[in-house]
Order: C-alpha cells, then sequence, then structure tokens
C-alpha cells in the first residue's frame, strides 16, 4: 500500500477560529475515510485545505513527498478532485456539459473535448444512473439529480483522490447506498483513495474502513472504523448519547 | 465544435454581412447597388461614392464595432460577477466616462479631445471600482458588484448635477451623447484593434469562464487561477465597454440583451457564447443605427432610443418566457 496524502502537524484556520492542529494523517491508497464531526467544527475547511483550496496556518500537506504548494494547480486537479457540499448554476446549460467540466484539467488551452472526452464522461453519467439525461438543461434538475450530476463530474476528472463534502446529500435512500458501494468498489479496485465527509455513521461504518473524528476542542481521532468508532466515542464527538444495537450481524448505532 | 455551434457562427456572420449592406444602401439619398459595389474599388469622386465610403460605411463599421464590444463585455460581465442580469455599464464605467465627457463638453472641448476625456474618465471609473472592491478582504463578486452599482449611482448623480448646472445651449449635445449616438464616431481603428483582440483573448480562456461560471470553489478545485482569470475578464471587459463609450456614448441594452438571446437559442458554452454574442451585437446595433437615421429622416434619432425601444421589450419578453421554461 502507498500513501496517496500525508500531513504533517497540520493547523487550519477560519476566520479566527481554529479547525485542528497538529494533523497527522496518511491517507493510503485503496482506503475510504469518513469525516465525522459537530455542524461548524471545521470539517468544510479541513477538506478544502486538503484540496489546496484553502490555506493552511502551520504544517504540510504531502503528495507523492511533495507539498501540494509546489503542485501546479491544474496538475494537482488532476491527481485530486472535490466535490462541493453545495452547487448555485448562474446559468442554464445541459447535463453533459456540466459533467465534462471535469475534463477541463485533462486538456490543453484551445484543445476541444474528444470523443473520448465524451465517453468518459458517458460513463460518469451511466455510474450515477444518469443516462439519458445529457441534453437535459441542469436548471431542470431536482436536487438529488443535480447531486448526482456532481458526483458524475466529479469521476469524470478520473482523479485518484477524491475528496467529498457530504455527498449523500439530496440522494435518496436507494442511491445513497448505490453510489456509496459502487464509489467504495472502486476505490478498492483502482486502488484510489476517498475522504468523505458524513453526517450518517452508519453509511460511514458501513463504506468505510477508515474515520477521522474531529472533536470541538480541536483533538481528533483517527485510524480504522473499528478502533475509533466506538459508542463512547461517538458520545463525546457530537455530545449527545449514542448507543450501539447489534443484530443479525450488523451494528447499528442510534442517537438516544 | 458540433454542427449546430458551426452553422450559428456561419448564419451570424452572414447578418453582419446583411446588415452592413442594408445600412451601405439605406439612407435619405437612393444609391443603387451596382453604383455601390463600384464605389469600392473605381475612383469617381461622385456624390454617390462619397456618401458611401466617408459616411455610411465608417458609421456601420462604428456601429458593428461598438456592438460587438458591448455585447462581449456583457458576456464577461455576466460571468465575472455570475450574475445573469450584469451589463457593460453595470460598475459605473460608463458613468465615469459620462461625467467626464458632460465635463469636457462644457469645457467646450470636441473630438478627439471630448473623446479622449471620455475614455480617461472610463478608465478612472474602472480603477476606482477596482481599488476599493478589491481592498484587503477578497474579491468576491457580491462585494465587487455592490461597490460598481452604488459608485454608479454616485456618478448618475454628478451626471443629473452637470445637466442641471449647464447652460441651454451645451444641453442638446450632452443629451445625444448620453443616450448613445454613433454620428459622432471617429478613427474606428483602435477600436478595431481592441475588439479583435478582446475576442481572441477572451476566446482563448473561454473554456476557463465556462468553469468559473459554476462558481469559485469549483473553478478553482479543477484547477483554474481563479484570481488572475477574474482579473484578466475584469481588465478585458471595462477596457471594451470604455472603448465602445468613448466611440458612441451610452448604448444600452445590447450588452445585457445579446448574451441572453444565444443562451436561449441553447448556447451557453463561452467557447461559441463569446464570438456569437460578439457577431449578433454587431450586426443588431448597425441594424438599430440605420433604423435610426432612416425612421424619421432626414432627423436623426439617437441610435439608444432605437436599441432600446428593441432591448426591453425583448428582454421582458425572455425574462418571461425564462420563467416558464425555468431556463
Amino acid at each position: 500500500m502507498t500513501n496517496l496524502l500525508t500531513t504533517k502537524d497540520l493547523a487550519v484556520e477560519i476566520g479566527c477560529k481554529a479547525v485542528c492542529k497538529d494533523l497527522n494523517l496518511n491517507i493510503g491508497s485503496g482506503e475510504c475515510w469518513a469525516i465525522l464531526g459537530m455542524n461548524g467544527v471545521g470539517k468544510t475547511t479541513l477538506l478544502h485545505t486538503l484540496a489546496g483550496l484553502h490555506p493552511a496556518v502551520s504544517g504540510q500537506i504531502e503528495i507523492n513527498n511533495t507539498t501540494i504548494e509546489n503542485i501546479p494547480p491544474r496538475a494537482l486537479a488532476r491527481f485530486m478532485g472535490l466535490l462541493l457540499q453545495d452547487y448555485e448554476d448562474a446559468f442554464p446549460g445541459t447535463v453533459m456539459q456540466t459533467v465534462l467540466c471535469g475534463r477541463h484539467p485533462h486538456l490543453k488551452n484551445w484543445q476541444w473535448e474528444s470523443e473520448k472526452d465524451l465517453k468518459i464522461a458517458r460513463d460518469a453519467l451511466a455510474f450515477v444512473e444518469m443516462q439519458g439525461f445529457e441534453d437535459r438543461s441542469i436548471l431542470t434538475l431536482s436536487g438529488g439529480e443535480r447531486r448526482r450530476v456532481a458526483i458524475a463530474t466529479l469521476l469524470c476528472q478520473q482523479t485518484t483522490l477524491l475528496l467529498l463534502d457530504e455527498p449523500t446529500n439530496h440522494l435518496d435512500l436507494r442511491y445513497q447506498h448505490k453510489i456509496l458501494s459502487s464509489l467504495s468498489q472502486q476505490i478498492k479496485q483502482n486502488r484510489q483513495a476517498m475522504l468523505m465527509i458524513m453526517h450518517d455513521i452508519n453509511l460511514a461504518t458501513r463504506y468505510c474502513d477508515h474515520a477521522l473524528l474531529m472533536f470541538e476542542n480541536k483533538d481528533y481521532l483517527s485510524g480504522k472504523c473499528e478502533d475509533v468508532i466506538t459508542a463512547e466515542n461517538l458520545s463525546r464527538l457530537y455530545g449527545y448519547p449514542m448507543t450501539l444495537i447489534k443484530s443479525n450481524n450488523k451494528e447499528i448505532y442510534l442517537a438516544g | 465544435m458540433n454542427h449546430r455551434a458551426i452553422s450559428l457562427l456561419i448564419t451570424l456572420s452572414l447578418i453582419s454581412i446583411g446588415c452592413l449592406l442594408l445600412a451601405l444602401y439605406a439612407g435619405s439619398l437612393s444609391i443603387s447597388w451596382p453604383e455601390i459595389i463600384s464605389s469600392f474599388y473605381v475612383e469617381q469622386k461622385t456624390m454617390a461614392q462619397q456618401l458611401v465610403l466617408e459616411l455610411r460605411l465608417p458609421r456601420a463599421a462604428a456601429a458593428f464595432i461598438t456592438g460587438g464590444l458591448l455585447a462581449l463585455s456583457g458576456a464577461l460581465m455576466q460571468v465575472l460577477l455570475r450574475n445573469p442580469l450584469a451589463d457593460p455599464y453595470v460598475l459605473g464605467i460608463s458613468g465615469g466616462a459620462a461625467v467626464a465627457a458632460l465635463i469636457a463638453i462644457l469645457t467646450g472641448l470636441s473630438g478627439l479631445a471630448l473623446s479622449g476625456s471620455a475614455f480617461v474618465g472610463a478608465l478612472c471609473a474602472m480603477l476606482l471600482v477596482f481599488g476599493l472592491s478589491h481592498g484587503q478582504g477578497s474579491w468576491t463578486p457580491t462585494r465587487l458588484l455592490l461597490t460598481g452599482i452604488v459608485l454608479a449611482s454616485g456618478w448618475g448623480a454628478m451626471i443629473s448635477f452637470l445637466l442641471a448646472i449647464s447652460p441651454d445651449q451645451n444641453l442638446r449635445s450632452m443629451l445625444f451623447w448620453l443616450m448613445g449616438d454613433l454620428g459622432y464616431a471617429e478613427t474606428i481603428g483602435p477600436s478595431v484593434i481592441v475588439l479583435i483582440a478582446g475576442l481572441l483573448i477572451s476566446i482563448s480562456v473561454a473554456r476557463n469562464l465556462n468553469i468559473l461560471s459554476q462558481g469559485e470553489l469549483q473553478a478553482a478545485s479543477l484547477g483554474v487561477k481563479t484570481n488572475q482569470l477574474r482579473l484578466l475578464i475584469y481588465i478585458l471587459a471595462s477596457l471594451m465597454t470604455a472603448t465602445a463609450v468613448t466611440l458612441a456614448g451610452s448604448i444600452g441594452f445590447i450588452g445585457l440583451v445579446i448574451p441572453h438571446l444565444i443562451r436561449l437559442m441553447g448556447f451557453s458554452d463561452n467557447r461559441i457564447l463569446l464570438p456569437a454574442s460578439a457577431l449578433m451585437g454587431g450586426s443588431m446595433l448597425i441594424l438599430a443605427d440605420t433604423l435610426s437615421r432612416t425612421i424619421i429622416a432626414p432627423q436623426q434619432l439617437p441610435v439608444g432610443v432605437i436599441s432600446a425601444a428593441i432591448g426591453v421589450p425583448m428582454f421582458l419578453f425572455l425574462l418571461y418566457r425564462g420563467q416558464v421554461h425555468r431556463l
């Protein structure tokens, strides 16, 4: 297993508020990470920092022993992609155009998308079961459909590392499971890695093998899910009692 | 590039040529087609030739360039501010030019000196908006838009003030300048260069603009250097607006409506939207100008009146249709 992303003593702030300090993470290939924590604890800021969109206060983020500040933005965008928490579309455009945006870092300035790029985009749409939507205006999509188009755009970027900010937002139960299970399968098969911010513990334990728990006092716990996700840690994490229920060899966490 | 896009660009080019020919033909003195065509390559020294080569052609060219500049910078401003209601004048660049031009008229300047001061006024307005909105904080579209709109209303107040204190004999030329008039357009050479350079540069970053219109964070995560790109299109759009305003005063609605018309036809990809806007804006302004000097000939209407008369109902229609189709 190779390390795809490493953070060394990373400290992140937003405004004047500290998000994390002395964060040391090793994201290896084939790993799916869940980032868990309360609202406002800084999960999104941390994810943006890892993507190179927010400056760190101190410490380093390294990819293949190179700090990300030294990687040109386009090369970085070929290595890792980010699914944002929300998308606001100011102008009309088709689903296909939106998904093809993912090819941007792979194309030269004057180059048009080739048949190969179109095929990658169509495959990405098929992955999220949005075939046949190519020519629809994105302004006419439902929230869940728009979310799936955003996930397809990320897949179309064909990056080794995927950073996802609440990927299951707006998705119905079926697509939450379908998309997370195919994503985690693909990650393991292709030796990629993903980090996703989640609020559903049971989805996290089911589809992720590692977790990062971000506490309000800037402490963190990271490691394999079975080591760090416990009823006790979760109760501390959310400041709300959590219990573990076992039935039919399945473990389910319930609030209260 | 797909076939639809190619045929759109070819159609718009043909329409532009058609509008240009119409502008050469239409006028109070009727000139036959053979006369118009021969005036281009045979030295005749007839009145018809003079009329075509020295009056109608430069005016039509100025109209095309102004329209192209306005539509192109309107499309760029809309992406820059991520706001479909943005137009070239929204940040007050035309206001700065107008104030400078009115002061120039008041002090008795005319011709090149008048155009020169309008251009300087536009540049000052552009630097003012940039300096104030840049501040120490981030350069967000909202901050830029608010700064620009507040400054624009400031310029508006200064224009009213200047009009109020101006002697009567100046008012007519001032009003024509404010409403937009191609009759005073001279030395179009530099503006041709601005249009061509602006078009080439903006097309070369057009795919980046597609990504930028999806939002700054999304663009940055796809490897677009958003700050550099936004600065580039701010400077481009401002310079093109300044050039257009210097050429013909503040002609409304072209910059707002044309990009939306192209989008409504289903072309939201900036690689097509930008050249198509320039062509369509150019031909629409030639058409409006030709109407403005023929409708109640020999008297001339300011072209801004005609372009607004076409633009207002068209935009309201688009807005209504947009609600219906959620476009």
